[in-house]
């Protein structure tokens, strides 16, 4: 995603002052994750034109589906006009801004997201609340559950966005369940015990704990034992439990994603145990719609729905938009077509680019979901520590030409780990990268520089 | 038929006796009859009393008019407004968020003990509570008014909604547009190609800046200066778009005050500024009452006295929040008035906030100027002042969600630039909107005829109203008639105005705003949005609140 990097300003003389959260560092957006997006900004890859550029591996962003989203499109151009001649559906619409949402709209999302999960979860539109994305969606629960100074529980490796999105305004802390390669960076409980005492020794009150599944950066699926632990430990804390699901129809294989909400069903929960389970999704992964600003909170709590719902009011998705996705998302024959070509095209280039860093002598941690793969480069590393990732990062970004995302972004606790993002670029530019990463490496060993 | 959606101007009426204009009056009725008791009857015993009671009511009165925010929001605003909920079930009650808030924790269990509820924050637990399953009065307004929504052939006896600030005026002017041009507009082309006719989606729904895209900016920027008659032009790098006003008023707070600090906020004003102002970032708002007297014009010396008020509770006041036009009633801002509170900012080295969401629909009279706090471009110190507008009432399209921050703050702009990733514009709506808007002779013919539209509908609404008695504040601007029916409340105060609401909408079957929820000071002002009324309806209204009032007068 594109984001404006700029060096903060220096406030006037005598300047009138500005809030902490107007001048905090917190946006966090001076780690090396944002520094390889200037990188690109200032020489982005073109195949034409600039074909020495850097080619942007750390956006991700799904680009392997649109023809679809255009054919359906172009084929039903009355979803972005309201109906033919634009009638009465578009006044109601300009005017609509309710929080509820346009009900067709979640009708069609709660039914979307129950085909993702091949139906062995039921959605109910009336627990759906909207958000202008998902970012916005982890912020409002994180309002919502936690108070100014509690805590999250996040496994690493995680998204580099949390530290922003979970604490600036709201005051939040993240504690890390830290995951190790050894058991491929599975969430264990042990670790998980251990962050919740790590919280405690600090005085922290825990909140929740927050999982990505599928894992943003590993591209892979939670575990169904692992889940149903966390619930456990979720529930004997007596705390909550957020599930972001956004990369659940990027998954390559249906079955092989299991959703909280499958446990929850399969287990028959009691209401004490449900009320505390809030799920994440968007339309911006699956979709490949990042633009259009569709998150969604889906929870079992009723005083976190009607909050949320009140909550949203700060980040409406616009009713335009909610119209249009609902004519697309009701269209049963499309999202099936779409669900199953789209995984179908994901795992075909995860395969090419597993197989390409194969050749080049890199492994990569098993993935079967996502938009990226996670890349070991520790037997690369001159020192294994986060200095020593940093440095081979640096060099990557700069002579190899490729802004790949470096594990210590991602709060990794080994060094040497990188996110590669594969499905926001063509078939052939994902070559070019892989060829100059071939030849990077090749050099590298065989000089022990590049 | 579609439910009608709230627009973000509503709140609840309180339930509990309000402010100073009711002491003032006790007192009278009360010190004119003891005339008589004093100089003969009744005596030593009396004459001992009833001095004591009136020290009481003095006291009473000077409590009550001391302007205590937090008092008068625990009284006034129990049930802080969630203008949006529609949901008929919703009896939930939204309480004032104060930077210090206690959670109430009745229902709620502390995460160390086991097998408990899971715990909701303090932000949250107060609005989830229930309170006796009873329903608020002001959502059951909203409630019946969209469960028997008026319809001349359909339901004539239902209830005709004048809570809402929405303008059906001037719909079909967007609607002709949309119609001929929608398709295009929303994917046609990626963007300036204009062979390409194959619908494309890649510039529409790949990442985009959170801030808004710099065409749609540069069409904002341009229709702004067109509302305000080219007073002043805007330079879309100083502008952040947003997901709405609430969220760029949110946004503006959050940047220019910390938790516990203090907003000046001049009253009668928008009741989502409680929501928008307060709620999340928990900063506080100090209202600044204006008077009937002077058409509720604005007073340095009320805005100095608040601001020394609140630094006397410790309160540190970082801004004040105006509105050009303000609402709900409707002046501009004299040229005056605006450097009065530049120097005033100035002085308390604080910052202006401008609300200047109503300008294209000021519809006043010629000779009245209206001066945007971006003409003060050429002042020293400009880094204290913001814009904040959008496009849900110039250009009617409340539902596409667009918000304005404009400033000329470079680290304000920067901290808005990041903070808009949580309330950012649809992809879509900004292509829509950069076409609609770019069509100069269509904003050009709309501006015109939205303002001639809005005109005649308030004249004839405030004069219908005229002609039973009740009067009008003087409008420029805005969608409302800020009427004052004082006279016919049973009593005067808040418990008197609401009474009235009611029956307004029980037995007149008009849904209105009561003053109490724009926290103005004096009872018995209602807030009417005419924008919603075809020709053909206003006579219907007048006539229904006709019947009211005529009841009101027999009664007293």
């Amino acid at each position: 995603m594109a984001i404006e990097l700029e060096q903060q300003p220096k406030p006037s003389a005598a300047a009138v002052a500005l809030s902490r959260i107007a001048v905090s560092e917190t946006h966090g957006e001076d780690s090396p994750y944002f520094a390889g997006w200037k990188a690109y900004d200032e020489n982005p890859y073109d195949e034409l034109t600039n074909p020495t550029g850097v080619i942007q591996m750390g956006l991700a962003e799904n680009q392997v589906s649109f023809d679809l989203l255009e054919d359906f499109l172009e084929h039903h151009s009355e979803a972005a006009t309201w109906g033919k001649g634009a009638t009465a559906g578009f006044r109601d619409n300009a005017l609509f801004q309710d929080y509820h949402g346009l009900k067709s709209f979640r009708g069609a999302m709660a039914s979307f997201m129950e085909q993702i999960r091949g139906g062995r979860a039921r959605f109910d539109p009336d627990r759906i609340v909207l958000t202008a994305g998902a970012t916005a969606a982890n912020e409002l629960l994180t309002f919502i559950l936690a108070n100014p100074g509690d805590a999250l529980l996040i496994p690493t490796p995680y998204y580099p966005g949390f530290d922003r999105d979970l604490r600036w305004r709201t005051g939040v802390q993240i504690v890390p369940i830290h995951c190790h390669s050894s058991n491929n960076f599975q969430i264990t409980e042990s670790a998980l015990h251990a962050a919740y005492d790590d919280a405690v020794s600090r005085n922290l009150n825990v909140r929740g704990v927050l999982v990505t599944n599928p894992s943003n950066p590993l591209g892979a699926t939670v575990q169904r034992a692992a889940l149903e632990q966390i619930l456990d430990f979720a529930v004997e804390k007596n705390i909550h439990l957020v599930s972001d699901e956004i990369y659940s129809g990027s998954t390559f294989s249906s079955a092989e994603f299991v959703s909280i909400a499958e446990i929850l069903e399969s287990r028959g929960s009691r209401h004490v145990d449900r009320e505390r389970v809030h799920i994440v999704y968007s339309l911006s992964k699956d979709l490949g719609l990042p633009g259009f600003r569709v998150g969604t909170i889906y929870s079992y709590n009723d005083a976190v729905v009607t909050t949320a719902r009140r909550m949203s009011s700060f980040t409406l998705i616009s009713s335009q938009t909610q119209h249009l996705l609902a004519c697309m998302l009701s269209d049963k024959e499309f999202t099936a077509k779409y669900i199953k070509t789209n995984r179908e095209r994901l795992r075909k280039r995860y395969d090419v680019i597993i197989a390409g860093l194969r050749r080049a002598g890199i492994e990569c941690l098993r993935g079967n979901a996502g938009l990226f793969c996670w890349m070991n480069l520790g037997p690369l590393l001159k020192e294994l520590t986060k200095e020593g990732e940093l440095a081979l990062w640096n060099l990557i970004v700069r002579d190899v030409r490729l802004n790949i995302s470096p594990g210590s972004s991602c709060h990794c606790s080994e060094p040497g780990w990188f996110r590669v993002c594969f499905a926001n670029m063509s078939e052939a530019t994902l070559d070019v990268a892989l060829d100059r990463l071939h030849q990077f490496v090749d050099e590298y060993r065989r000089t022990g520089s590049s | 038929m579609t439910r009608s959606p709230e627009p973000d101007e509503n709140s609840k009426p309180t339930s509990n006796i309000g402010g100073g204009g009711g002491g003032v009056t006790t007192a009278m009725r009360v010190i004119i009859p003891l005339q008589g008791v004093v100089q003969g009857r009744g005596g030593v015993f009396l004459g001992s009393v009833i001095p004591c009671a009136l020290f009481y009511f003095l006291q009473l009165y000077l409590r009550r008019n001391r302007d205590d925010p937090r008092e008068s929001d625990d009284r006034s605003n129990p049930q802080n407004s969630e203008p949006r909920d529609d949901s008929g079930s919703s009896g939930q009650q939204l309480a004032e968020i104060h930077g210090f808030h206690r959670t109430s924790s009745r229902n709620l269990l502390s995460p160390r003990s086991p097998a408990g509820r899971a715990y909701v924050s303090g932000r949250a637990s107060v609005i989830a509570k229930s309170p006796g399953g009873s329903e608020s009065p002001y959502y059951a307004g909203l409630r019946k008014a969209s469960e028997d929504p008026y319809d001349e052939t359909g339901n004539p006896n239902g209830i005709i909604q004048l809570g809402l600030a929405q303008n059906k005026l001037t719909m079909d002017l967007v609607k002709e547009w949309l119609v001929k041009h929608a398709t295009e507009a929303i994917v046609g082309g990626g963007g300036d190609d204009g062979d390409d006719e194959h619908l494309s989606i890649n510039g529409v729904s790949t990442y985009q800046p959170c801030d808004g895209l710099m065409d749609l900016k540069v069409a904002v920027s341009s229709f702004m200066s067109q509302c305000m008659e080219h007073s002043v032009s805007f330079d879309p790098s100083n502008m952040v778009l947003t997901a709405g006003e609430t969220p760029a008023i949110e946004i503006l707070a959050f940047s220019l005050a910390d938790a516990g600090n203090a907003f000046l906020v001049p009253t009668p004003y928008y009741p989502g500024f409680d929501r928008d102002v307060k709620w999340r970032t928990g900063v506080e708002i100090i209202p600044v009452p204006c008077r009937s007297a002077d058409n509720f014009a604005l007073s340095i010396t009320s805005l100095d006295r608040a601001f020394n008020q609140a630094k006397k509770r410790g309160l540190r006041v970082r801004g004040v929040l105006i509105s050009n036009p303000t609402s709900p009633v409707g002046n501009l801002l004299t040229r005056e008035t605006v450097y009065s509170i530049l120097d005033f900012a100035r002085d308390k080295n604080i910052h202006v906030v401008s609300n200047e969401l109503f300008v294209g629909s000021s519809h006043g009279r010629a000779d009245e100027e209206f001066v945007s706090i971006a003409e003060l471009v050429d002042e020293v110190d400009k880094e204290r002042l913001h814009l904040a507008y959008g496009l849900s009432k110039d250009i009617s399209l409340p539902g596409f969600r667009v918000g304005v921050i404009y400033s000329f703050n470079d680290t304000v702009l920067s901290a808005a630039r990041h903070l808009t990733r949580f309330s950012p514009v649809s992809g879509p709506t900004q292509h829509l909107l950069i076409a609609m808007l770019s069509d100069v002779q269509f904003v050009q013919e709309f501006v015109k005829v939205n303002r001639e539209r809005l005109r005649r509908t308030f004249d004839a609404f405030a004069g219908g109203l005229k002609k039973m008695g009740i009067d009008c504040a003087e409008s420029n601007g805005g969608f409302f008639c800020w009427a004052n029916m004082s006279e016919w409340i049973s009593s005067y105060s808040e418990k008197g105005e609401l009474e009235l609401w009611d029956k307004l909408l029980k037995t007149g079957k008009v849904s209105v705003t009561p003053g109490s929820c724009c926290h103005c000071i004096e009872p018995g002002w209602f807030r009417f949005c005419f924008a919603t009324l075809t020709e053909r309806e206003i006579p219907v209204v007048l006539e229904r609140i006709r019947g009211v009032a005529e009841s009101c007068k027999s009664q007293s």
